[in-house]
């Protein structure tokens, strides 16, 4: 039970680009279109999945073990950069369709914050193994969730007339602004 | 003024090519600590140290990293920086630390610093990366610095903790909450496109 709530909450709640600003810049980048979004969306939440575990391992069984915890952020980085390089490799190899329709979203993802956001509040708070997981699989399928909409709304927003200063990226904002209002509206869902 | 000029490096950062109004990298730190001056303001000093340092270490070490394997040489001494800072801050500025939360460690992906490093310092002199960076450094720290003006001073009617507006005035929560942190980026990049769009028609 407790781990479903968790599991809503990042999804719904705390969605990790609306309320914690986690991946904003994909989120902006690759909203044009709904199919690329899912692509994006689908990637990421992968990643995010093993990275929570891969993660968690590493902080418990090699950094706390050995008193290294001031390395934390220089092996983080390099997990998940190296976990997103084999995903490639793997993905590759084992269906060549899926990688191109992947395609450049794979390397992109090892600068998304929001992955690196993920391990580092996992060992903020102190998780166990499965409320890690939850969390990451929750917040990949709240980032999926927030992109989807956006490309939805922005694929419409193409015939609208918009003031010429705020095309592209301001009027992108402002939706997104909305957007985490309406989110924000969940809030007392979860205490 | 001339590109590859020194004047022009350094001043490109500000206004032409802001990190945040123009090349809309590093919106993640921008949008979620400016909900106070002082926090935005240490944001982007944090960020503009580690810019302004990997720069500086990989313009001069350009020749030497192969370029197959330069995007793990970066985040490498990217994040080594970011540590330093880190334990900087915890150790002298603990509850600026603390409200930053994972944000300060956060700056390693940071695409700012990442970007200027394969885009300008693994390709130019040092002293040209080391003014490309500073230029990029102020350029973010000054969009920061009126976001979270903008911010604080209709969140909580304040400004750097003091109080600006008069008595009557109701703080406005939602600037201070997600949704605010968005309309007012989308505001300022707004207002950016309008003096944008007078120049070009000026000239």
């Amino acid at each position: 039970m407790e781990l479903i709530l968790l599991f809503i909450s990042f999804v719904i709640v705390n969605n990790f680009v609306l309320s914690q600003f986690l991946g904003v810049c994909p989120f902006l980048g690759v909203s044009k279109k709904i199919d690329a979004a899912f692509s994006m969306g689908l990637a990421v939440t992968f990643v995010m999945s093993i990275t929570a575990v891969a993660s968690w391992a590493v902080n418990n069984f090699v950094l706390k073990r050995f008193g290294l915890e001031i390395l934390e952020y220089v092996v983080f980085i390099l997990v998940i950069a190296s976990l997103v390089q084999l995903v490639e490799m793997f993905v590759k190899k084992v269906s060549p369709p899926l990688y191109r329709a992947l395609g450049i979203y794979l390397p992109l993802i090892t600068t998304n914050c929001a992955i690196l956001g993920l391990a580092l509040l996992i060992s903020l708070k102190e998780y166990n193994f499965l409320q890690g997981l939850v969390m990451g699989i929750g917040g990949g399928i709240g980032f999926t969730l927030a992109l989807v909409l956006m490309a939805g709304i922005r694929e419409e927003l193409e015939a609208a007339d918009i003031p010429e200063p705020m095309k592209g990226a301001g009027i992108t904002l402002i939706i997104a602004g909305i957007m985490a209002l309406g989110f924000s509206g969940f809030a007392g869902l979860i205490k | 003024m001339k590109k590859g000029t020194p004047v022009y490096e350094f001043s490109k950062g500000i206004w032409k090519d802001n990190p945040i109004l123009v090349q809309l990298l590093g919106m993640c730190p921008t949008l979620a600590v400016t909900s106070t001056v002082i926090n935005g303001v240490a944001m982007a000093l944090a960020a503009s140290f580690v810019l302004i340092m990997s720069s500086l270490i990989i313009s001069s070490l350009r020749k030497i990293i192969p370029s197959s394997v330069r995007i793990a040489s970066f985040i490498v001494i990217i994040a080594t920086f970011v540590t330093l800072v880190d334990s900087f801050l915890k150790a002298y500025f603990y509850d600026i630390s603390k409200s930053l939360g994972p944000f300060i460690p956060l700056i390693i992906v940071n695409c700012i610093i990442l970007g200027r490093q394969e885009a300008f310092a693994s390709k130019n002199t040092v002293k040209m990366s080391v003014l490309d960076a500073f230029g990029m450094g102020a350029g973010f720290f000054l969009s920061l610095l009126v976001l979270s003006s903008v911010r604080e001073i209709f969140g909580f009617g304040t400004w750097f903790g003091i109080q600006v507006m008069p008595d009557f005035f109701k703080p406005w929560t939602i600037m201070i909450m997600a949704p605010g942190a968005f309309f007012t980026l989308g505001i300022m990049l707004g207002v950016y496109g309008i003096f944008k769009m007078k120049k070009s028609k000026g000239v």
